[in-house]
């Protein structure tokens, strides 16, 4: 028999909390998974958004962890890759792109020296980000005189002088500046730094001038699926293949997953949480609750801030989250015509940035609440690679858009026609039948993410990646181990480290938190 | 009327402001000095400290209280949000209560105090030394609650000593005599409301009188009426800080620095260190420094706030304390010779753990006789009990002196 403190509540049940789900389950724990939706996976869910196309709103996978692959048995629960190790093509308007790929880069008129700098740029980046990588399945160490917290701290900067003399300099010179400068001091080719710095700030509340705009660059590469560092992948079935190979996990060892069930209240006896409340009124008990929501949901509505301290409120309320990234899907009757970009090409990482100025001033309509009026774009074409997104001969056209802002001035309801506008226009300067081709869309501005899968702000990572959020300061200090100063409350999400993008890493390592306890 | 309205006002130019009492403070100021308490004019002595301090001793003494920080606190969150902010459990303090607390930041460090005016059932006043409008604010997220600063709404009136219900019962207000200690309640005053706690800085038997400014006048005028043959006295600020002293209440900035004024974080103060541990209800749920209080609680404080008996005459202000082995034991925060106590008395913030009661120091007094300096180690002992403790404190109704 189970005894009452052994059982676990998870709210939420995307990638991390399905994860989450698994481990403390393998690990003898009663768990339950409420999921408001009607299906698990959040924004990683493949949803039809016309009748018989298919997309998720995450679109490429490049973080997920190998570790947790193998330890969950994602493959012998379902999970293939229908392409891995996608190269990126850096469109031009003349058809004139570049290839990029883990090792190389081509085409355009791209002078032998920008060859041999991104080999070069490639090899430091991938170092760096491997040390970032080295931190995504640990318990962050907190600025404590505890043993553990010491011993975890001097790791980090054993690794960090490991790199050697130079590549320590360089780490440290340019891990809190921006890609920009990075970029111009490495390379000549407008549209390959063009491309490079959409790496940097997609899903950011960033230009590539801002600071930070390089950590946010490792931070994507620091993935290590498929081999090269930041390398892409299409899941078959789209990313729900993972989140459901996940929730199978989770299910064979024991947890009870419920869909349908959204969690309004987390519930208190006196200082210990005692469990939840559903939107139907129907309550839970539970002396563990774990939360996949983000950290400002989760405190400031499901809980309450009266339950915590008020700087610890403040901290989280605090927490800067806006999401910047919209989502479009678009239903294609056949493949749209992209200049230059032959058949066998299509299916790669497209993206739309073709000079680092042209980002830059994509982002600044977003500081004052405007989308941009000419967007940057990373394109997949996944139905290329797996036929069951579509109806025989159609396609899918699934596309990260920036800069939309979740508070746009003007309101979504009135701005979302013309940003629409302003992407197909985009898009057709690109891929001209691009219009023709299409027979339905869906547009997902950041406010739809957040009412859609709950994600406040509509920021996919929970709360913005950056240094002053990272590691030991996410989501805030005091709860950066995952427990939160609530007895019997963790956070799980993408909210905590190492942050968002689908990888699992936060749930296991809450999961972690969960059991030391 | 507000006293102050500080939006026609240049802050750049003018930062303290007259009371509503000031006409009559004018008057009784005899040594025409006036100091600076928060937001306005304050009188240190109006005549002689020493005949002030007697007069709240032996008679009655008015103190203009108007400069004391006021926050209104309302909304149907107004107590769990009190709860959260202050270490005290508040719902105690039933309609018509008044309850004396601290609040904390999140290292549990006192960052003022003050007292809380449960003036009608969910409406609720606190009174402080420190503007804390910034830090009332930051807590309110998650509360349906409104706080409002009223500083400048109110004109207050402090009347202490053994004649005080006397004269306000001459004065007209009726059944005065039955408002026990921290209670408080309304009189119709000459068609103004007038609102009047047995509360006060002294130890002593007193009230204070709370209206509106454009009362203020009136209300000065009619006390000394009603108090002429009972011997009331305009009290500065001067008296006040002795007869504080030898009641054992602390103050901020003398006896504990507020937590957010601090550079140094270390020379802040947690209640426990000031001897405010029963303020501190560990099982009323979260509050701003529960955390961390329960910490200290385990591991122990760093410091000891104490009450010193000392030899001689001396006055001890900003003395060090050192033990019988001649180690340094911490420093005097407040001190006096106090004329009641007929002792030189201090309060001293004490490295733990020493400072029980019993306990024996030495303090190092530096003291002048027309000019020329002269140093004394008085044996000194920590007391348990305040200085001064009246009987007539608690008396419901109060005798009639």
């Amino acid at each position: 028999m189970i005894s009452k403190m052994e059982s676990v509540i998870i709210i939420g049940g995307g990638h991390n909390g399905l994860a989450c789900a698994a481990y403390l389950a393998k690990a003898g724990r009663k768990v339950t998974v409420l999921e408001a939706a009607g299906q698990v996976g959040g924004a990683a869910a493949t949803r039809e958004f016309a009748t018989g196309y298919k997309a998720s709103c995450a679109h490429l996978l490049n973080l997920l962890d190998d570790g947790i692959s193998k330890e969950l048995g994602l493959a012998s629960n379902g999970l293939s890759m229908a392409k891995s190790g996608l190269n990126t093509i850096a469109l031009a308007t003349d058809g004139n792109h570049l290839t990029i790929s883990a090792d190389r880069v081509d085409g355009g008129s791209l002078s032998g020296e920008d060859q041999a700098a991104y080999k070069e740029y490639r090899r430091f980046m991938s170092k760096y980000a491997g040390i970032i990588a080295a931190m995504h399945n640990m318990v962050p160490p907190r600025i404590t005189q505890d043993r553990g917290d010491l011993m975890a701290l001097g790791k980090l900067a054993l690794k960090v002088r490991m790199l050697g003399r130079d590549d320590m300099r360089e780490l440290l010179r340019i891990a809190g500046i921006n890609i920009y400068d990075v970029l111009k001091e490495n390379f000549d080719n407008p549209l390959l730094k063009g491309a490079l710095s959409l790496d940097a700030v997609l899903g950011t509340f960033s230009g590539p001038r801002s600071n930070n705009s390089v950590f946010t660059a490792l931070h994507r590469m620091s993935g290590n699926n498929a081999g090269a560092a930041g390398a892409a992948s299409i899941p078959a079935g789209g990313m729900g293949a993972v989140t459901d190979a996940l929730a199978a996990a989770a299910k064979k060892a024991g947890a009870e997953i419920r869909t349908g069930s959204p969690v309004s209240k987390i519930l208190m006896d006196g200082m210990q949480v005692s469990g939840v409340e559903l939107t139907g009124g129907e309550q839970i008990s539970a002396t563990t609750v774990v939360s996949n929501a983000d950290p400002k949901t989760t405190i400031m509505e499901l809980l309450g801030a009266r339950h915590v301290e008020a700087g610890f409120a403040r901290k989280i309320n605090n927490i800067r989250a806006k999401g910047n990234a919209a989502k479009l899907h678009l239903a294609l009757d056949g493949l749209p015509d992209f200049t230059g970009v032959s058949p066998d090409q299509l299916g790669e990482r497209l993206v739309i940035a073709p000079t680092v100025e042209y980002v830059e001033l994509a982002f600044n309509h977003c500081k004052y609440g405007e989308f941009s009026a000419n967007p940057v774009a990373e394109i997949t074409i996944p139905s290329i690679h797996d036929t069951a997104l579509a109806p025989d001969g159609k396609h899918v056209l699934s596309a990260i858009v920036q800069y939309a802002p979740r508070n746009l001035g003007v309101g979504w309801n009135e701005g979302k026609g013309a940003f629409m506008e302003a992407i197909f226009n985009t898009l057709s300067a690109y891929a001209p039948d691009i219009r023709e081709k299409t027979v339905a869309s869906e547009l997902l501005t950041p406010e739809d993410l957040e009412n859609e899968f709950r994600m406040g702000g509509g920021h996919w990572h929970h709360g913005e990646l950056s240094l002053d959020q990272f590691l030991m300061l996410r989501p805030v200090p005091g709860s950066a181990q995952y427990k939160t100063p609530v007895e019997g409350l963790y956070f799980c999400g993408a909210g905590c480290h190492p942050g968002g993008g689908v990888m699992g890493s936060a749930g296991k390592n809450a999961a972690t938190a969960v059991l030391s306890n | 009327m507000r006293t102050v309205d500080f939006s026609r006002e240049d802050h750049y130019k003018n930062a303290v402001f007259p009371s509503p009492f000031h006409s009559r403070q004018k008057q009784h100021n005899k040594l025409r000095e006036w100091s600076r308490w928060s937001d306005y004019l304050s009188v240190p002595a109006y005549w002689c400290e020493s005949m002030e301090y007697f007069a709240g001793r032996n008679a009655c003494g008015v103190f203009d209280i108007t400069p004391m920080v006021k926050h209104l606190v309302t909304g149907p969150d107004a107590l769990p949000y009190l709860n959260r902010l202050m270490t005290r459990d508040v719902s105690k303090i039933k309609p018509g209560r008044v309850g004396y607390s601290v609040w904390c930041n999140e290292q549990g460090r006192v960052i003022d105090d003050g007292t809380i005016f449960h003036l009608t059932e969910g409406v609720y006043r606190i009174c402080s030394q420190e503007h804390q409008i910034d830090w009332f604010m930051t807590n309110t997220l998650g509360f349906d609650v409104t706080i409002v600063e009223d500083t400048h709404d109110v004109a207050g009136l402090a009347l202490q000593g053994p004649t005080s219900c006397a004269v306000l019962r001459d004065m007209g207000l009726d059944g005065i005599e039955n408002l026990t200690p921290f209670g408080l309640t309304y009189f119709d005053f000459h068609g103004t409301e007038l609102m009047v706690s047995r509360t006060g800085f002294t130890g002593d038997l007193g009230y204070e009188l709370w209206t509106s400014p454009e009362n203020a006048e009136m209300l000065w005028d009619r006390l000394f009426e009603a108090g002429e043959q009972r011997g009331i006295k305009a009290m500065g600020s001067d008296a006040l800080e002795l007869l504080r002293i030898e009641a054992g209440f602390i103050l901020a900035g003398a006896d504990f620095l507020p937590a957010a004024e601090a550079v140094r974080p270390t020379h802040t103060r947690s209640p426990f260190e000031l001897g405010l541990g029963w303020l501190v209800s560990f099982d009323k749920g979260v509050f701003n420094g529960r955390q961390a209080l329960l910490e200290e609680k385990q591991n122990g404080s760093r410091f000891h706030l104490v009450k010193l008996d000392i030899d001689g005459n001396k006055p001890a202000n900003q003395s060090f304390v050192y033990t019988k082995n001649k180690k340094y034991a911490g420093t005097v925060t407040s001190a006096m010779w106090s004329p009641s106590a007929k002792a030189s008395i201090a309060l001293a913030s004490l490295e733990a753990p020493l400072g029980k009661p019993g306990e024996e120091f030495e303090v190092e007094i530096y003291y002048q006789r027309e000019l020329k300096w002269s140093r004394v180690m008085a044996p000194a002992r920590v007391v348990k009990d305040v200085f001064w403790d009246p009987p007539r404190k608690r008396q419901t109704p109060p005798a009639d002196f």
